[in-house]
């Protein structure tokens, strides 16, 4: 047919694909943008007026910069170029400031910097298995390349709400990509790069840690797969600790030089903020809250406790930040119980202790696993994905975005194997829709369920047509916890603004949102962690590599 | 993928593209005193809801027609009318009378962006998808992107949910017509598109083609027997909804006559602003405007554009098939366009229409018009403060319809349906390579259009001629234009006997 010609002869429809999302990102540029943006605007005048002793040190405006050092050169960078387009915007008192120049250089810059992105994703499908002379639409390749580039959160996110996820989960998939190509090296240079862009992968650190030594570290596996000691090559170790070593101290060499490396840490790591964050991330931390909630109610309603020993409850609209548990134990004095035992081995704060511990105690099998059958880059990429999933489940003051860490490589694993596919959709759709609060204002409400539409259409059919053989990727009871989404938008966005109640308690859709979804997601990592401990290794080994 | 998908990832692709151009301001925005279409539109509703039916074209005390008065036909006004029963359930300052006059808020701006929406998914989107899936050729992967092309037709979706209007209501309404004719229920067809021509009377543009295919279709069963009972039954069909869109007005004869007269204002001019027909373009070199006498620039017009519509008509009437049909409304509303009295730059919509409807079948020719349809507004849309999405869809629009249709490998000359026309000019000129001149020529214009684009938004014109860069504009897209319609009659005149266009005849 006529489609045929241009489609399977060459690369042009993963242009036609870019160069189609860059457009309806450029439509967005009036769009509205949430105070990340003054956030970044914040950065570039600081950046660019201040000398470096003064970054981390400015506080005129609240939104100071908590990023590592090496994205702070990158918006210094950005700043030159931001001076041809407004210079108002590079004054560091000017606070809220978004003149139509402002908005539309900063939201070229995301845009542009997606090049990054781009790449990335191009490098990633060569890393797949190709079926030749299939229809182009049911190719692994075309349907991983939708999947990530018109992927509904980063577009929601970076073009609406916005951020830089883009450009930095470029960097990430790059490195992926770089380690499927056995190309180890570069991919551990990318990633260190990334933790001083920005420090929240640090989550995933882990996995690539456990991987490098376990794969690469070590040059030979015995026949059933399992450790041979005398292959370590301390040259590559070596090599690899000069990288990433070299990074850090590049990035952040010149604040320790200037005495003032406690500072940007404290910039960094700010503890002071609660267990969840104002609308609940979708983990387990919202369940915990609502049995809290539930207990409580009940209790007082069956006179098993008394109203006013409760503490006052705090689910005044998440205006508060601290949450107090009235009747399970309260998180922190629980942590600092923890603390006193892992204090030694980590020096942290006491109250997220315990949330890391938990992680940390969570993916200990996973990161077992993968060092007793490494199962390759496949066997990576699935424990990585554990980790960001496992500290999204457990982290402390998450926030709602974090859930993309998980969702973007787990796209690579979705087009590889049905099980995955069948994860994948589960995870995408319910934490897709627990983005839904981040956009809350009227305009942008038909534009989210659209995108969201889009993307989950397309990744519905796009999965099923690729797993043709093998029955349905989902089972009943997954569609219909999914199909349930529909009616809770239809209440919450539609239905319940509408009643009496959205004056009095106007968070009750937020709640019921994130405990919906916090239920799927869980799911999805119940899931995937036993797929993770029984996946036999040897079988499906030959893909990836 | 199954066919269901992909035809609602192209809907969902199309809608988004539509709700995210409505982010952009409208025509007229905080413009005291006259404001824009915006305007208007709000100003019809706080009309129609707040008059008696018989005030709503006359002056009156309440009803001042220079401010924006009706001039539309009734069934605008009851959409109108409609859309205040919605405003005032939302908020009743939106169309008080007298007191909203030039009522601007973020949440109105919401409310009006919506209702054109809403007419949009009813009326406009199932009409082209319908048409993709019946009376596409190819693969149903080919109907989806003759599909997605026609939804991102970025002139449709500029002047809807930017500048401000309800093309998408008439137009789809007018497709509808087009469906009904194609699919064999004439009745339908003509039930919509007269409609259609009581939603905005520029759909005059079509009409001639309607008429001339269902006369052609009658005569050829024969004007004495079944012909003339069909005739009649469509004729009926006609009267019928003409006559229930007018009741209101038919009780007093004073009022269809007024209702006229504001639907055709020949007071108002030749035409106004700048506009890329045939009437502005020659004001540059002589001043018909003020040379001729009104009466002799209404004769003129109105010869020029029976002359050019003459053609194509009559052998539409001697061969109604779906082929010719789709030709004969491209170069009759090209012919309004070009040669009518009082003409709109925002008309050009009317001849994109059916033009969106061969872009499967003559590829490049369809996406240079569209192009430059919506080149030709641009005046318009930088008034509007639309540049950034004029910018946008466009390029979005070239380089995906480029490439989903393959439009520049699909441009030989049998594909270009020059075959006929090279044959007879083979003897004069044996080394002439059409196809190849055609895509240089296309390229070519895309970079003046493009370079005058840049220079109308960053230069500043000349004191002596303010109006400088519109008037280069409106020339250069008559010029395109009268190409079109040369190229569009020598397409259906010189149509052979071709089997594709007879498998889809009814």
């Amino acid at each position: 047919t006529v489609m045929a010609a241009p489609m399977t002869n060459d690369q042009s429809w993963f242009y036609a694909l870019a160069l189609g999302v860059s457009f309806l990102k450029c439509l967005l540029i009036n769009a509205y943008h949430s105070t990340d943006f003054e956030v970044h605007r914040n950065w570039l005048a600081l950046t660019h007026s201040l000398p470096v002793s003064q970054w981390y040190y400015e506080a005129t405006s609240e939104w100071t910069l908590d990023y590592p050092p090496l994205f702070a050169w990158f918006e210094y960078g950005l700043s030159h170029i931001a001076c041809f387009f407004d210079k108002e915007m590079l004054v560091v008192p000017n606070l809220n400031y978004a003149s139509p120049a402002t908005v539309l250089f900063q939201r070229l810059s995301v845009i542009v910097a997606d090049v990054v992105f781009f790449y990335a994703v191009k490098e990633c499908c060569k890393c797949l298995r190709e079926d030749k002379g299939k229809d182009l639409l049911g190719k692994p390749s075309f349907i991983l390349t939708v999947l990530l580039l018109w992927n509904f959160g980063l577009l929601i996110v970076d073009h609406i709400h916005f951020q830089y996820n883009g450009f930095l989960f470029g960097v990430l998939l790059l490195s992926i990509a770089r380690h499927c190509q056995n190309r180890h090296f570069e991919g551990a240079f990318l990633f260190s790069v990334l933790l001083n862009l920005k420090h929240i992968y640090l989550y995933i650190a882990p996995a690539y840690g456990i991987y490098l030594l376990r794969c690469f570290c070590f040059t030979q596996s015995n026949a059933d797969g399992s450790l041979q000691w005398r292959s370590f090559s301390v040259v590559r170790l070596v090599i690899l600790g000069t990288i990433v070593l070299s990074t850090f101290a590049v990035s952040f060499g010149p604040f320790i030089a200037l005495g003032q490396l406690p500072q940007v840490l404290s910039r960094l790591f700010p503890f002071k903020r609660g267990l969840c964050h104002a609308y609940w991330a979708p983990n387990i931390w919202a369940l915990y809250n609502i049995a809290d909630k539930a207990f409580s109610i009940l209790g007082v309603k069956f006179r098993l406790l008394d109203i006013n020993k409760l503490p006052k409850a705090s689910m005044t609209g998440g205006l508060v930040q601290e949450f107090q548990h009235s009747v399970l134990p309260s998180v922190s004095p629980l942590a600092t119980l923890v603390c006193t035992l892992l204090s030694i081995l980590v020096n942290l704060p006491n109250s997220n202790i315990y949330t890391i511990f938990v992680i940390l105690s969570l993916l200990q099998p996973a990161l077992f696993k993968i060092w007793h059958r490494p199962n390759g880059a496949r066997g990576f990429l699935r424990c990585l994905v554990i980790c960001a999933l496992g500290s999204f489940m457990f982290g402390w003051h998450v926030h709602e975005k974090a859930i993309m860490m998980a969702i973007l490589p787990l796209s690579l694993l979705a087009v590889d194997s049905r099980k995955d596919a069948g994860i994948f959709l589960m995870l995408s759709v319910t934490s897709h829709y627990s983005l839904f609060p981040l956009l809350f204002t009227t305009q942008e409400l038909p534009i989210k369920i659209f995108l969201m539409l889009l993307f989950t259409i397309f990744s519905l059919a796009s999965l099923k047509t690729l797993f043709r053989k093998g029955g349905a990727l989902l089972n009943p009871l997954e569609v219909t916890y999914l199909l349930g989404l529909i009616p809770l938008e239809l209440i919450c966005e539609f239905v319940y603004p509408l009643t009496v109640w959205q004056k009095t308690f106007p968070f009750l859709p937020l709640m019921l949102t994130s405990v919906y979804c916090a239920l799927g997601v869980t799911y999805a990592f119940i899931r995937l962690y036993i797929s993770l401990l029984t996946c036999s290794d040897t079988t499906k080994k030959t893909k990836m590599q | 993928m199954e066919n269901w998908s992909l035809f609602s990832l192209c809907v969902l692709l199309g809608l988004t593209s539509r709700w995210a151009v409505s982010f952009h301001s409208y025509s007229g925005a905080g413009k005291p005193p006259m404001f824009g279409d915006y305007e208007a539109q709000r100003h019809w509703q706080e009309v129609t809801y707040n008059l008696p039916v018989h005030e709503w074209y006359f002056n009156t005390t309440n009803n001042d027609l220079n401010y924006w008065g009706l001039d539309y036909p009734p069934l605008t006004a009851y959409h109108s009318l409609v859309c205040a029963y919605v405003a005032k359930l939302l908020n009743p300052e939106w169309v008080e009378l007298h007191a909203s006059r030039g009522y601007e808020s973020h949440s109105h701006k919401l409310f009006m962006r919506a209702t054109v929406l809403f007419t949009d998914i009813l009326i406009y989107i199932p009409a082209v998808l319908l048409y993709c899936f019946y009376f596409c050729d190819g693969s149903s992967k080919q109907k989806v992107a003759t599909a997605l092309c026609i939804l991102l037709y970025p002139g449709l979706i500029l002047i809807d949910y930017g500048h401000f209007q309800y093309n998408s209501v008439s137009l789809g309404l007018a497709l509808w017509g087009i469906l009904g004719l194609g699919l064999g229920w004439d009745l339908f067809g003509s039930l919509a598109f007269t409609l259609a021509l009581n939603y905005k009377q520029m759909e005059l543009y079509h009409s001639l083609p309607f008429f001339c295919y269902l006369l052609g279709k009658c005569i050829k069963q024969g004007l004495i027997g079944r012909g003339f009972f069909q005739l009649a039954k469509i004729s009926l069909t006609v009267l019928v909804t003409f006559a229930l869109c007018w009741m209101p007005f038919l009780s007093d004869p004073k009022q269809p006559l007024q209702v006229l007269h504001r639907l055709f204002p020949f007071g108002r001019g030749l035409f106004e602003d700048k506009v890329a027909n045939t009437w502005c373009s020659l004001n540059v070199l002589i001043k018909i405007k003020t040379l001729l006498s009104r009466e002799t620039q209404l004769f003129l017009s109105f010869a020029l554009t029976l002359l050019f519509i003459l053609p194509s008509s009559l052998k539409l009437l001697s061969k109604p098939n779906l082929w010719q049909f789709k030709l004969a409304l491209v170069n009759s509303s090209l012919a309004f366009f070009l040669f009518s009295f009082q003409v709109h730059e925002k008309s050009i919509l009317l001849a994109a229409l059916p033009v969106c409807l061969v872009i499967n079948e003559i590829p490049l020719i369809a996406i240079w018009f569209l192009l430059t349809s919506t080149f030709s507004m641009l005046p318009l849309l930088v008034k509007d403060g639309l540049l950034l999405p004029y910018v946008v869809t466009s390029l979005a629009f070239l380089f995906l319809s480029l490439y989903l249709l393959s439009a520049l490998e699909r441009s030989t000359e049998e594909e270009l349906r020059l075959g006929l026309y090279r044959k007879l000019t083979r003897h004069w000129l044996p080394k002439l390579n059409l196809s190849r001149i055609i895509k240089w020529k296309f390229w070519f214009s895309l970079v003046a259009m493009a370079a005058l684009s840049f220079t109308s938004v960053w230069l500043e014109p000349p004191a002596k001629f303010p109006d400088l860069f519109p008037v280069l504009v409106s020339i250069l897209s008559f010029l395109h234009f009268l190409g079109f319609i040369i190229y569009f009659n020598l397409v259906q005149l010189m149509e052979p006997q071709r089997k594709k266009s007879q498998k889809k005849t009814n």
